[in-house]
């Protein structure tokens, strides 16, 4: 066969995409739950049929999911080819949510469907979302000090929801008897089912158009292309061995911070190899982390510093992961991984990050909070003679960059999802917020500083209720670059009869018990400084002043930069005094 | 000759809408007592639009004494808000909540990349808070402290600012605190720029109701003067009478009225055009449309269903720039004829998302533009005229633009520079009925069940090509696509929209709260309408209401048959809207009642479009209006193609395609396959891939 002119190579990747973006859509707009419907938790794509690698996924996917859903499905394969699942026909569906089959946690449910042309299968269309719950010890399955998978909920291996294009109502029962609010799940499942026929209708569309061989042929050339595209990114790294590092505050069970060490290797032939020696062994709480997920997030970070670049497992070729066999990143059953995919994912992203800010000073910024800020609030609500589950996740500062400050309040960087009002948490929940706030002083110091983080606090207004966190970046915060400063650490209270309580694992506890007019009070991170906090223009501090993000003292400790209470100006000699002698005893 | 008509636009005669875009003010005057149209487009002045304005007055010789109303859509909010040469805004505020603004709802700029800024509309330092509190019930929990709200008062004005924005939480159940805060402030403060949260937007969610309430306060002033400005000149030229305003909803206010909601205005550009479409098709008995409106920058998409252009509460007017008023749902898409095209790493081409704006422009506009863009591919395969491109400074050969397409694409892609210049407008046109598509798709339509309306100076030239790619069966292109919107404010009605919360379970509605809503909304509307100085010839009163199923967050808006309605009504108009737009029935789930809305449309006199193209200029044969014969490359092949004069074409020809329909502001395509047929509205219908 001729070589595919690059014409038809765009035509057919720009059609490929919107088959995914079609399913992603399909997904959203027909699923029930708003953690999918309005949260967009949730990502589908297209796999080869051989080995499942990735060949379009669409953009508005979760981001955690870039790498895992291709290890899901190639598992499917390889369980198909062993004689360990039921062979496929047509129309059939199989759903998996085994954390270690390619997997994140068990919230995360994956269906895949083969996509037959001819009566063979030509790819598969897969796709994964976050249920709401799954079973399991805590509701909502973000439990803080399970110690083994059991604990975290219902474990599916991959078998036929759908056979033949019809439900197996006895799967169906086993996974209704197993789960929370099951009464509401059936409507996601049918949009799950749903993503992937609208998906299975526009493929065929395109292959009857352009021909079977002629999109084959295209695949095998983009993914080619797209690892030539991304070495061509990493071909202005210069050649050497980045470090990096970042540390989980704790497992949730044992209370010792578990490490993340990372070292990237520039290649000559433009790979980046990811090696997470000295990493911390597997670990006793839910804090271990999923294989697939751990490659996952090596792609997240690298998307996040090349966005441009198309997904498709070309695009990873040239990023090669070491095994990371024996530490804590490649968890084994029955280890416990429900903080893998909220939280271990971004600190691999962000140790990621910190070993290529000194590689690429001018396209990474300095670390981000970086946790999803999961706070469950289970209880019962007298008013309404119900019970509930609340959630609520919240933000953190983005790290400064070359270009700017960072954000505030920036969303965790595995997630896309918008966290809710306060106004509609109060209308459903019996809890009343006192401060919704920007965390003040809380951005790193740097040339360019930290984003803010963000204060709140809510009292239980009516009935009893327990709380459970699962956050991060309580021990220490998010990392300063090239001289910047480290963000302000979360922290969290939970003030009962007026009196402090503060978790022994800072950012992590299960089942705290409130009562009427107790109250939880959370801060959030400050995202990273970006080089030397004295070379910041005085006149940026100044405005970081009047804007109430720092105190005047803060100016001359954190910048160096002396204020005139005055005239409310920068005094410029002092200024240059201090900063001299403040470079010196550092 | 007496110029003072009596001002009843029922019995008015001389209708003029003008438009300020972003390159071209464009004027209609419609004289239907004379059978008359005068259209003209002049240079948009952007530093003070209503110079643009009067400019184009003058230069179509039509007095403006002589008008009967003036229908103005303006972009002197939209520029003001995205430029942020925006008026200092204070806000007062429930204590611990000052932030909300600025902390949005934990979000980023884009998927993928962790740069980016924001930066709030109304600055940290001039957030002020006070005790306050109301729980979501809209009971008060904390009091107003009024001496609190009397001393912030003081510090924001002590501080400068112009106007003042006071935003409470749950001030959508209960807005006393809010309503007596203003009245403090109205006391001490020397203007009347002040909003609240929930006058304009009586919904939940406290950071997009303070955005929208910041945004309105934050141009209103600006509003204000351009308006009083223009006021004052009009009168200087003999116009005496009110003028009335687009807005974002499709629908028009007295200049008067328009700044107190002057947040309505900023997407008031793109409604115009929507409204044009509507009206336009109407004529013709078209009713389901996907409009297309590709300008230089950007392409604009709406949907219209039954005429009735579909309305969103929640627009996003950039990153973390919520807007949430009704306003009609305009998709912007980011390609126009200045995207740019080149090879990526990969060796693909792709087209945008860079833009080479208007300026530098593409090459073809001898502005200094180096890169090949959609409009140089356009000119290089034949379908645009060198000769006659409205906005060219220096005169750029084909040979040069020919000599960067080759620079650009032939070693890297093996094609050479014509060759490449279709791969361009072939991907550009991919690209576009990828994002047509997903608009309507993502709006629970098949694009296949509407037709494509084309207008902009730049639609009529893709759209057939877009129609084809979507299985589109027929392209509407009207008379004048480059002036769409002056026709749209020409023809709008008045217009007042009202949504309000109510937010219980279906079942447990009180559905005397929901009449005596719609009474408030209704009565509300009608006020509005009779303070209008232009009388309306009918007045039309729509109900509507939000449901959702509890537990779920997708708004499903319903017409509603009367405000007398009953449960069941709602009940079964909402399953049946869910079932259309989801395909799926869940009879087990209780619905939700959010919000019942009322739209109240004064609607104005008919404005005829027929002598949009003048009759007597038309000719008797197709033959006549023949310009040239050129060159033009479809399908890898150069055809030789007529090329007509619009204006001369015979009403009721019939055109097989290929073929070229030029006019002063757009230029039309036909392709081989196509056959193009005037209508008596002097419309060209586009029947795709009919003669095949």
């Amino acid at each position: 066969m001729k070589p595919i002119d690059a014409i038809t190579l765009t035509v057919i990747q720009a059609g490929l995409q919107q088959v995914c973006d079609e399913m992603d859509h399909t997904f959203s707009r027909a699923a029930f739950s708003p953690i999918i419907s309005e949260a967009d938790d949730r990502s589908d794509g297209i796999y080869s049929a051989e080995d499942g690698s990735l060949i379009a996924q669409g953009i508005g996917g979760l981001p955690v999911f870039v790498g895992t859903m291709q290890a899901s499905t190639r598992t499917i394969i390889e369980f198909i080819r062993d004689g360990r699942c039921l062979p496929p026909d047509d129309g059939d569906i199989y759903v998996v949510n085994d954390p270690y089959l390619g997997g994140t946690h068990l919230m995360d449910v994956r269906f895949a469907m083969p996509f037959y042309r001819h009566g063979e299968i030509y790819c598969w269309l897969s796709n994964i979302g976050h249920w709401p719950d799954i079973g399991g010890a805590v509701p909502g399955g973000f439990s803080a000090s399970a110690t083994s998978v059991e604990q975290e909920g219902l474990r599916l291996p991959p078998v036929k929801l759908f056979k033949k294009g019809k439900m197996d109502s006895e799967i169906y029962s086993i996974i209704y008897s197993n789960i929370r609010v099951a009464e509401q799940r059936i409507g996601d499942i049918r949009a799950q089912a749903a993503a992937l026929r609208v998906g299975s209708e526009r493929l065929t569309e395109l292959l009857d158009r352009y021909g079977d061989e002629t999109v084959a042929a295209s695949i095998a050339e983009l993914r080619k292309r797209s690892a030539d595209q991304m070495r061509a990114s990493i071909r202005g790294i210069a050649p050497g061995v980045y470090r990096g590092a970042a540390y989980i505050d704790s497992d949730g069970v044992v209370n010792e911070p578990l490490t993340i060490a990372l070292s990237v290797t520039k290649t000559d032939d433009d790979n980046l190899v990811f090696d997470f020696a000295g990493s911390s062994p597997p670990c006793l709480g839910p804090m271990n982390c999923v294989l697939a997920t751990t490659h996952s997030s090596v792609y997240l970070a690298i998307r996040h510093i090349f966005p441009d670049i198309p997904l498709s497992a070309g695009a990873f070729e040239p990023l090669i992961i070491k095994s990371p066999a024996g530490t804590f990143l490649d968890a084994q059953y029955p280890r416990p991984v429900s903080g893998c995919a909220a939280e271990v994912s971004q600190r691999i992203a962000e140790a990621v990050f910190s070993a290529m800010v000194h590689a690429i000073p001018d396209r990474v910024t300095a670390a981000p909070a970086g946790s999803s800020g999961n706070f469950a609030l289970g209880g019962h609500d007298p008013g309404t003679g119900r019970e509930y589950v609340m959630y609520q996740i919240s933000g953190g500062g983005y790290g400064g960059n070359i270009e700017t400050d960072g954000i505030t309040n920036g969303c965790s960087t595995i997630g896309i999802s918008k966290s809710p009002p306060v106004e509609i948490t109060e209308q459903v929940f019996p809890v009343l917020f006192t401060k919704y706030a920007l965390r003040e002083g809380s951005g790193g110091a740097g040339k360019t500083r930290g984003g803010f983080g963000l204060t709140y606090e809510l009292e239980l207004l009516r009935g009893s209720a327990r709380a459970s966190f699962v956050m991060d970046h309580g021990r220490v915060g998010p990392q300063g670059a090239l001289g910047g400063s480290d963000g302000a650490p979360g922290l969290i209270i939970v003030r009962r009869d007026g009196v402090d309580y503060r978790p022994p694992h800072i950012t992590k506890k299960q089942d705290v018990g409130l009562k009427a007019g107790d109250r939880v009070h959370v801060e959030t991170p400050g995202g990273g400084g970006y080089g030397p906090p004295f070379e910041r223009n005085p006149q940026a501090v100044l405005t970081d002043v009047l804007l109430g993000y720092y105190s005047t003292a803060q100016a001359a400790s954190l910048f160096g930069v002396e204020i005139d209470p005055r005239s409310g100006l920068v005094h410029e000699d002092r200024t240059a005094e201090l900063r001299a002698r403040l470079k010196q005893a550092a | 000759m007496d110029t003072r008509f009596p001002h009843d636009i029922a019995a008015g005669q001389v209708v003029a809408g003008i438009d300020v875009g972003g390159t071209f003010t464009d004027l209609i005057i419609i004289d239907d007592k004379a059978g008359t149209v005068v259209i003209g487009k002049t240079p948009s002045t952007v530093e003070d639009q209503s110079k643009g304005v009067l400019n184009a007055f003058r230069d179509s010789g039509y007095p403006v004494s002589a008008i009967d109303l003036i229908v103005h859509g303006t972009t002197v909010t939209t520029n003001a808000l995205l430029e942020r040469r925006i008026s200092k805004v204070g806000m007062i505020t429930t204590r611990g909540f000052r932030d909300v603004i600025e902390l949005g709802r934990r979000t980023r700029p884009t998927p993928y990349g962790l740069f980016g800024t924001f930066t709030p509309i109304v600055p940290r330092q001039l957030r002020l808070e006070v005790d306050e509190r109301m729980e979501a019930t809209g009971r008060v929990r904390t009091p107003l402290d009024e001496s609190q709200v009397r001393d912030a008062v003081e510090a924001l004005l002590a501080a400068g600012c112009e106007s003042l924005v006071i935003h409470f939480l749950h001030a959508y159940k209960n807005p006393s605190h809010e309503s007596r805060a203003a009245e403090i402030a109205a006391e001490i403060w020397p203007n009347a720029y002040i909003t609240t949260g929930h006058s304009l937007l009586s919904e939940a969610r406290e950071y997009e109701r303070g955005v929208t309430a910041s945004v309105n306060a934050s141009v209103q002033p600006i509003l204000d003067r351009y308006v009083e400005n223009l006021r004052r000149e009009l009168e200087r030229g003999g116009y005496d009478r009110d003028f009335l305003i687009m807005n974002g909803n499709g629908g028009t206010i007295s200049s008067r009225f328009v700044s107190r909601e002057a947040a309505k205005t900023v997407m008031s550009g793109p409604a115009s055009g929507v409204i044009a479409a509507a009206y336009t098709a109407a004529k013709v008995g078209e009713e389901r449309l996907i409009t297309y409106d590709m300008g230089g920058t950007s392409t604009d998409v709406a949907l219209i269903r039954n005429n009735k252009p579909l309305v969103s509460n929640e627009i996003e007017i950039e990153y973390a720039m919520p807007i949430h008023v009704p306003m009609v749902d305009v998709h912007t898409v980011g390609a126009g004829g200045g995207s740019i095209a080149s090879v990526n790493d990969a060796g693909l081409l792709q087209v945008g998302p860079r833009s080479a704006g208007s300026r530098p422009g593409p090459i073809c506009y001898g502005r200094g533009g180096t890169e090949p863009t959609i409009s140089d591919a356009n000119l290089l395969l034949g379908r645009l005229n060198a000769k006659k491109l409205l906005a060219v400074e220096t005169a750029v050969s084909v040979p040069d633009i020919e000599a960067a397409f080759t620079r650009t694409f032939t070693e890297r892609l093996q094609l050479d520079a014509y060759d490449a210049a279709e791969a361009v407008l072939r991907v550009a046109n991919l690209k576009m009925a990828g994002a047509i598509r997903m608009v309507s798709v993502a709006r629970g339509n098949d694009p296949r069940d509407f037709i494509l309306f084309a207008f902009g100076g730049a639609g009529p030239l893709h759209a057939a090509a877009i129609a084809r790619e979507l299985g589109i069966p027929k392209v509407l292109v009207p008379a004048r696509p480059g002036i769409t919107n002056a026709i749209g404010c020409a023809v709008a009605d008045l217009r007042h929209d009202f949504v309000s919360t109510v937010n219980t379970l279906l079942r447990e509605t009180d559905l005397e709260q929901v009449r005596d809503l719609l009474a408030s909304q209704r009565r509300q509307g009608l006020d509005a309408i009779a303070k209008e100085a232009v009388r309306p010839v009918d007045v039309m009163i729509e109900h509507s209401a939000d449901m959702h199923f509890a537990g779920q967050t997708h708004l499903i808006r319903v017409g509603l048959p009367s405000s007398e309605v009953d449960l069941e009504t709602l009940q079964s108009l909402f399953e049946d809207a869910y079932f259309q737009r989801f395909r799926v029935r869940l009879p087990e789930v209780r619905a939700n009642l959010a919000s019942v809305n009322t739209s109240v449309v004064g609607v104005r006199k008919e404005v005829s479009l027929e002598n949009l193209i003048p009759a007597a200029g038309r000719r008797s044969s197709l033959q006549e209006a023949l310009v040239e014969t050129r060159p033009v490359r479809f399908d890898g092949g150069w055809h030789d193609t007529p090329v007509y004069q619009r204006e001369w074409l015979p009403a009721d020809v019939r055109i097989a395609g290929p073929a070229i329909l030029e006019q002063l502001d757009a230029t039309t395509v036909i392709n081989p396959g196509d056959v193009a047929e005037g209508d008596p509205q002097g419309n060209i219908i586009i029947k795709v891939g009919s003669s095949t």
